[in-house]
């Protein structure tokens, strides 16, 4: 597929345009985007320095439930619009989950069939959830992880290249160009250009390549931090170790300014912490960003941190993350803030 | 006991990218342990410093999942066929 790089506006929209919820929505595809900004204020409580303010964009509040929802309706829309996708064409790609359900979402919100190769380990709820919006789920070997999953596609593709429209979200330009037209925008606005610091995890770099790009566009300053898992092995479902993977096309770290590793482990207890201090429960690899951002903003003497959220907790229910959560105490989570000791070296 | 084990790929270059090896044991701990002496690194990915299985990892012996057996406790027989899968498939 062409990259639309170029096409990103020169000139970014209004910042005086304020977000208003629809009152009234013809499709579920115009629900899909300005999510709440929440203030992270318990659990940072007494960490920070006064001027340092970390922020969570909350993902969880799309139509689908994740930050995906903003890639799958761009890609499409650019399918349709270049007829690239067009009827009789099935929509197929590989997706560990939260894409697989946007693109299952999206796929039935227009009325296209959309097929998803996935490792079979990937959760319970969310192989029920990618059914439930009429998708065909296709299961590639655990063993080989989403990389066997993008291999299976690649497969299926080749041996009927004319039945199907592969949004290809690893190296579809629209995937960043959803968060250089959506999410950074509403950063911008939501901190009224306040934001200093922005995080997010890598999955298939989409939103940190556009809502950075967009970011950057507006205060050339703002640095743009990737949280990534701190080992190829890990349980960070959504994140991908850049080093020992394939490496998407969107992906281009030199507009990076730096990386913050997380530990599985550490991500997994800020998933609780998060949910017992803040009343907010999300998957693992908002806990990722959260500790990176935490890491991140301790290190600051004054700063707007802002990070994603990329979804809510509930699909993850049966999975390896809360192994052992009975065990987890405050005094836990103590014992992490003192492992950090300011260690992120991030950009001040 | 030697047995076979499945590698996943974030483990692969520990065994110089082959997916299977064979290693030696009377319970899975004992496998595990073996496995790092035959390709050192292993151990830290799938256990924590207690010796205890890492929450992310999951062992099957025979297609069963050792969380429901005797976890890593579980014995092991001559030819029983192991796989360690990561909880995540990666990626979105």
């Amino acid at each position: 597929m062409a990259t639309i790089s170029q096409s990103f506006p020169r000139s970014p929209a209004d910042v005086s345009q304020e977000v208003t919820p629809a009152a009234r929505a013809f499709s579920v595809l115009d629900l899909i985007g300005n999510t709440p900004l929440l203030e992270i204020t318990r659990l940072t409580d007494g960490l920070l320095r006064p001027g340092v303010r970390i922020f969570a964009k909350l993902e969880g509040f799309n139509p689908g439930g994740s930050v995906k929802d903003r890639a799958a309706r761009k890609m499409i829309e650019l399918g349709l619009a270049r007829r690239d996708l067009r009827p009789g064409k099935v929509i197929l790609d590989s997706t560990s989950g939260n894409t697989g359900i946007a693109l299952a979402m999206v796929g039935a919100a227009i009325g296209y069939p959309v097929e998803l190769v996935m490792a079979s380990n990937v959760s319970r709820e969310r192989k029920k959830i990618i059914e439930a919006f009429g998708a065909k789920p296709i299961y590639s070997d655990p063993l080989e992880g989403s990389d066997g999953a993008i291999v299976l596609c690649r497969e299926l593709i080749d041996a009927d290249p004319d039945r199907y429209f592969k949004p290809d979200q690893y190296n579809n330009e629209a995937n960043p160009l959803a968060h250089f037209e959506t999410t950074g925008p509403e950063i911008w606005r939501q901190t009224r250009g306040g934001v200093t610091h922005f995080l997010a995890g890598i999955g298939t770099s989409g939103t940190i390549m556009g809502t950075g790009r967009y970011l950057k566009s507006r205060n050339p300053e703002i640095k743009v931090i990737a949280v990534e898992p701190d080992d190829a092995m890990h349980g960070l479902e959504g994140l991908k170790h850049m080093a020992t993977s394939i490496v998407p096309g969107i992906y281009h770290e030199q507009q990076l300014d730096d990386k913050i590793p997380v530990s599985t482990e550490d991500a997994y207890e800020m998933v609780y912490a998060l949910g017992q201090f803040e009343g907010i429960l999300v998957g693992q690899s908002s806990g990722a960003a959260m500790v990176a951002a935490l890491k991140l903003a301790r290190s600051l003497r004054e700063g707007t941190v802002v990070t994603v959220f990329a979804d809510f907790g509930e699909k993850y229910l049966s999975t390896n993350l809360w192994i052992g959560w009975q065990e987890w105490r405050r005094e836990h989570l103590q014992r992490l803030i003192g492992k950090w000791n300011v260690s992120a070296n991030a950009t001040t | 006991m030697a047995v076979r084990v499945r590698v996943p790929t974030p483990l692969r270059r520990f065994t110089a990218g082959v997916d299977e090896v064979t290693a030696e044991g009377d319970s899975i701990k004992a496998v595990l342990e073996d496995l790092d002496r035959r390709h050192p690194g292993m151990r830290e990915r799938l256990m924590d410093d207690n010796g205890e299985l890492r929450r992310f990892v999951n062992v099957y012996l025979n297609g069963d999942d050792i969380r429901f057996l005797n976890q890593l406790s579980s014995k092991v027989k001559d030819g029983d066929d192991i796989s360690i899968v990561p909880a995540i498939a990666g990626g979105r």
